[in-house]
């Protein structure tokens, strides 16, 4: 029965009255508490938990726990705005399901790799842990031995994991899941440009005038800075919106140049760009002659399978993938010149006078633009060409690192950059952009680590598809997963994933808040304490470092990764671990343990509790006994500072709403490259690519070659997968809010209603989608928010239920070791049941 | 595996103190009790919460979810069908909730003649509920109750 408005007020009498709490009047009656200090909440800054474009939000807390999140009106980035998952922050830590206490897998009291999970205690389970890393190492050396981290930790948590594993287990298997994510990116940037992360900053948004999005569905993936772009689009009519996706989404609501092109063919359209600013005599000559180079990249590398994959078998450069040669811009002329509109409209399937209109917006020497991208580009067998390729543009007419003028990677996770990428949690990285296998970075390192030299090994360890394989091959014996969720992530998961999990040679831990599907598959659950339950710092896409205090504790028994990582290494010893040679060069090191080397090092405690901030909690401080936080992250930032990777003073972060390194002399960095904007570029050159020995970004010849798999008689469509607007990722935190939950509960099979009816499918009705690596169960979406072509259908992840990992593919970038999810072969069939 | 009969995982997870408790695979909370390699049946096509009734906010800053359906509402650079209602200037006749002031504000608090473009895309904050029952409890607490129950407590 509906109550009118005139029926409440009649049925409630007694209506609300100011007064003190617990004045009792009638039953029915509400007083307004205003004693303030009842109604005052204490608000705190704290970045959003969720993607790359790093919101700030404002997180008001009451007796111990989050009452309110909303967007920070002080902050560049959202200016008061969030998404709907940011304006339901305050719920992700309350999941009734949160982990308490770990769990090991035992049979009659003893640890079995088939037992039930049993409650133990945190020494038991760490000593566990302990036994298991020292027998793997013991039996196989250090590279028996593996983490699987995240661009979803803090700063300090990856730059502790990562110098545990290189500093302290002297083991390069550590690898972040920003390898499915950002990998492609990170190798475009080195490629072309020999440095890390953006030029530009999101000040690019308001003043551009084109905005060309590159496989990326900004509305739903980066919302807030699709608030931005929408504004500048529509209060500036003259601004130019070209959507470029294999399937429509909601980006193309306010596309002025929308385009559907078919699967991998982008390739061919960044080049028919290329061709035809050069063909229409558009090349910025000026720019090109002092600042750019020409390399021809090795062809036919390959898809980043198991060697012994008939793919990779074939592939005539599957070994040097990353190899290339320098060309003369004549010679670079030449090889683009058979990307003609006709070629890149009849592969891609864009009408040509769409894809001028687009070659246009590059062209025109009039109009400024900035290009986004995203998955579209980055989980792409290709992907670090396609990052090539859209930077070959933008430096062919100069548009770049000046105000408008930007090629922009945006990042999936809220610290890929700060944490993954700058702190280095991959695999043949170190911070600041230095790399395992250079001597000389070794050296800095060891030397920043006060450890002696030759612990860090010089080979690269298993990248992230690899670790799966490896564990399925029996080389991983002892594997700690944190701060994500790869059983529901990694591709191939039958095959390779589960398998590998669940061999019998291996120990997997996986440190979680909550049972995920990757807690389930483990055989040691880490209660985990997360987001502001900790202090914390992540790094958004536009360079920006940003820090947020302890808000509330952690349930009891549960502990932040940061805990965990320092509390284990007390459990080693260097003589356990570091070889013989190593020790007996350097004896002072013999019977310390990780924890002494490597965090009681003058570095890591040289900062007394009394720096911690007395308005706040600091769990990992107090137990430790110093300022844990502050002491890693000093001792990280001299990694960067003087070599274009400044940070500022751990103090600063905590007042300021962020800052875009490189910060110098207290001033953060908006545009770098480029004279008077950016303090390493030299007086006089204008422009200068630092990142490479003589000042020039690359120009790469590189072509269009076809997908690792295709939709052929049997598998006769391509899946894409992606996330979608309301859940964050594999959805272990979203799912357990009951408004996002509710807005998006299962994942569905969006499809084009011609390709329902060819299958005499309706819409809602159960189907098995199916490739050669397995299937999951769904149902029909015909006119949902995503409007596949025919040929294609779009299945989204967050979905525990549907683990659609089960039928993708874990054909990868051979240069990035990243996975392409956006594409493979299946088909979708009708299970029979209504 | 094992499957400990009548309790959920959410059930267990709660009763983990107590000694001798165990789970197997089935603790996936989101799984519903299913191992991971395999596969149940998809649940039945949920449909939205049409009912025009205002739902309570959990705090007030918090973006009210939409209670009706929005099936077929163009939202797109020609034409915004929410603000057929929701406008300022439609509410008289719609009756429905005006948008709130903040949508007026650009970037830098000020309040301009109308809606901000920055606030164009309504789907970004608001979304609709379908009648689907959450997986799990979640047990985030009004602030109101929080006082209340401190008040209880002295």
């Amino acid at each position: 029965m509906k109550l009118t408005r005139r029926d409440y007020i009649k049925a409630n009498a007694v209506a609300v009255a100011a007064g003190v709490a617990g004045i009792q009047g009638e039953a029915n009656a509400s007083n307004l508490v205003t004693d303030s200090d009842e109604t005052n909440l204490k608000w705190s800054k704290a970045a959003c938990r969720f993607c790359g474009t790093g919101c700030s939000v404002m997180v008001g807390t009451k007796e111990g726990k989050v009452v309110a999140t909303h967007g920070d009106v002080k902050a560049e980035v959202n200016r008061g705005l969030n998404c709907v998952k940011g304006y339901f922050l305050s719920k992700i830590m309350y999941g009734k399901d949160r982990l308490t206490t770990p769990l090991l897998r035992m049979t009659d009291g003893k640890y079995d790799k088939n037992g039930e999970f049993t409650p133990v205690s945190w020494d038991m389970a760490l000593d566990t842990m302990a036994e298991k890393f020292k027998a793997a190492i013991k039996k196989n050396g250090p590279t028996s031995i593996g983490m699987f981290g995240s661009g979803q930790w803090t700063v300090w948590e990856g730059y502790a994991a990562s110098k545990l594993m290189k500093a302290g287990f002297g083991s390069n298997n550590i690898d972040p899941n920003a390898r499915h994510c950002m990998a492609s990116a990170v190798g475009g940037f080195m490629r072309t440009f020999g440095i890390d992360e953006p030029m530009g900053c999101y000040d690019d948004i308001e003043a551009t005038d084109a905005f060309v999005l590159w496989g990326s569905n900004m509305a739903e993936m980066h919302p807030i800075l699709w608030t931005r772009l929408t504004d500048r689009r529509l209060s500036a009519p003259d601004t130019k919106v070209a959507v470029l996706s294999t399937y429509q989404h909601r980006c193309f609501d306010l596309a002025d140049i929308p385009m559907i092109f078919s699967p991998q063919t982008d390739l061919a359209i960044l080049n028919f760009i290329a061709n035809y600013i050069i063909q229409n005599d558009k090349v910025n000559k000026d720019f090109v002659s002092k600042h750019v180079n020409f390399r021809r990249g090795n062809d036919d590398i390959g898809y980043g399978l198991r060697p012994e994959h008939p793919l990779q078998k074939k592939a005539k450069n599957a070994d040097k993938a990353g190899g290339s040669k320098p060309m003369s811009f004549d010679e670079y002329k030449a090889f683009v010149s058979d990307y003609t509109v006709e070629m890149a409209s009849e592969l891609s399937g864009v009408p040509e006078n769409r894809l001028i209109e687009l070659a246009e917006l590059y062209a025109d020497p009039k109009r400024k633009v900035v290009s986004f991208w995203t998955m579209g580009f980055n989980q792409h067998t290709r992907g670090v060409w396609a990052n090539n390729l859209i930077y070959n543009i933008h430096l062919l007419v100069g548009k770049i690192s000046t105000p408008g003028n930007s090629p922009f990677s945006l990042t999936g996770q809220p610290s890929a950059c700060g944490t993954a990428r700058e702190v280095g949690t991959f695999s043949h990285r170190l911070p600041a952009d230095l790399v395992v296998k250079n001597p000389k970075h070794r050296a800095i390192a060891e030397k920043i680590w006060k450890i002696p030299s030759g612990v860090i090994p010089p080979k690269p360890g298993y990248h992230a598809v690899q670790h799966n394989r490896m564990l399925k091959d029996g080389k991983i014996n002892a594997y700690w997963v944190q701060c994500n969720n790869n059983v529901q992530a990694a591709p191939n998961m039958n095959e390779e994933t589960l398998p590998g999990y669940r061999n019998p040679e291996a120990f997997i831990v996986v440190s979680d808040p909550y049972p995920t599907v990757t807690a389930g598959a483990a055989d040691l659950i880490l209660p985990t304490a997360m987001w502001v339950e900790k202090e914390g710092a992540y790094g958004n896409a536009e360079r920006r470092t940003q820090f947020w205090q302890q808000l509330v504790d952690a349930p009891d028994g549960a502990k932040s990764d940061l805990w965990q990582l320092v509390e284990f290494s007390k459990r080693f010893t260097t003589d356990e671990v570091w070889s013989k040679e190593v020790l007996d060069a350097n004896p002072e090191f013999k019977g310390k343990t990780l924890y002494e080397v490597l965090y009681k090092n003058g570095n890591v405690d040289k900062f007394p509790l009394s720096e911690t901030n007395k308005d706040y909690a600091n769990d990992e401080a107090n137990h430790f006994g110093f300022y844990l936080q502050k002491g890693l992250f000093e001792e990280y930032a001299t990694f960067g500072r003087g070599h274009a990777h400044d940070l500022a003073p751990f103090d600063v972060y905590h007042k300021e709403r962020g800052l875009r390194w490189p910060v110098v002399d207290g001033k953060e960095t908006k545009w770098r490259f480029r004279e008077g904007s950016d303090p390493y570029v030299k007086k006089g050159t204008g422009f200068e690519f630092y990142g490479k020995p003589d000042g020039r970004a690359v120009i790469f010849a590189l072509p269009y070659e076809p997908a690792a798999e295709s939709p052929d008689e049997e598998y006769d469509m391509w899946l894409s997968t992606g996330r979608v607007l309301e859940h964050w990722h594999s959805g272990s935190m979203t799912q357990r809010v009951p408004e996002l939950y509710k807005a998006f509960p299962d994942a569905v099979v969006f499809m084009h209603p011609t390709d329902a009816k060819k299958r005499n499918l309706r819409r809602g009705q159960e189907v098995k989608v199916i490739s050669r690596r397995g299937e999951i169960i769904s149902r029909v979406e015909t006119r949902g928010r995503n409007k596949p072509p025919v040929g294609l259908i779009f299945v989204p992840w967050f979905d525990a239920s549907q683990l659609i990992n089960k039928v993708t593919l874990d054909a990868t970038d051979p240069i990035s070791k990243q996975t392409d999810y956006k594409k493979c072969a299946v088909k979708v069939v009708a299970t029979g049941r209504v | 595996m094992r499957k400990i009969a009548g309790l959920t995982a959410v059930a267990l997870i709660t009763l983990s103190g107590l000694a001798g408790t165990v789970f197997s695979e089935e603790l996936i909370t989101l799984r519903g009790g299913s191992v991971i390699s395999e596969e149940t049946n998809a649940p039945a096509m949920p449909k939205v919460e049409n009912t025009d009734q205002r739902r309570v906010r959990n705090y007030p800053e918090q973006p009210p979810t939409i209670p009706h359906h929005i099936r077929g509402y163009e939202v797109s650079k020609n034409a915004n069908k929410c603000l057929s209602c929701h406008a300022r200037t439609r509410t008289g006749e719609s009756q429905a909730p005006m948008v709130s002031v903040t949508h007026f504000m650009d970037r830098e608090n000020q309040v301009l003649a109308t809606v901000s473009p920055r606030r164009y895309f309504c789907t970004q904050c608001h979304v609709i509920q379908l009648d689907s029952k959450p997986l799990v409890e979640n047990t985030f607490m009004d602030v109101e109750d929080i006082f209340k129950n401190g008040k209880a407590k002295q």
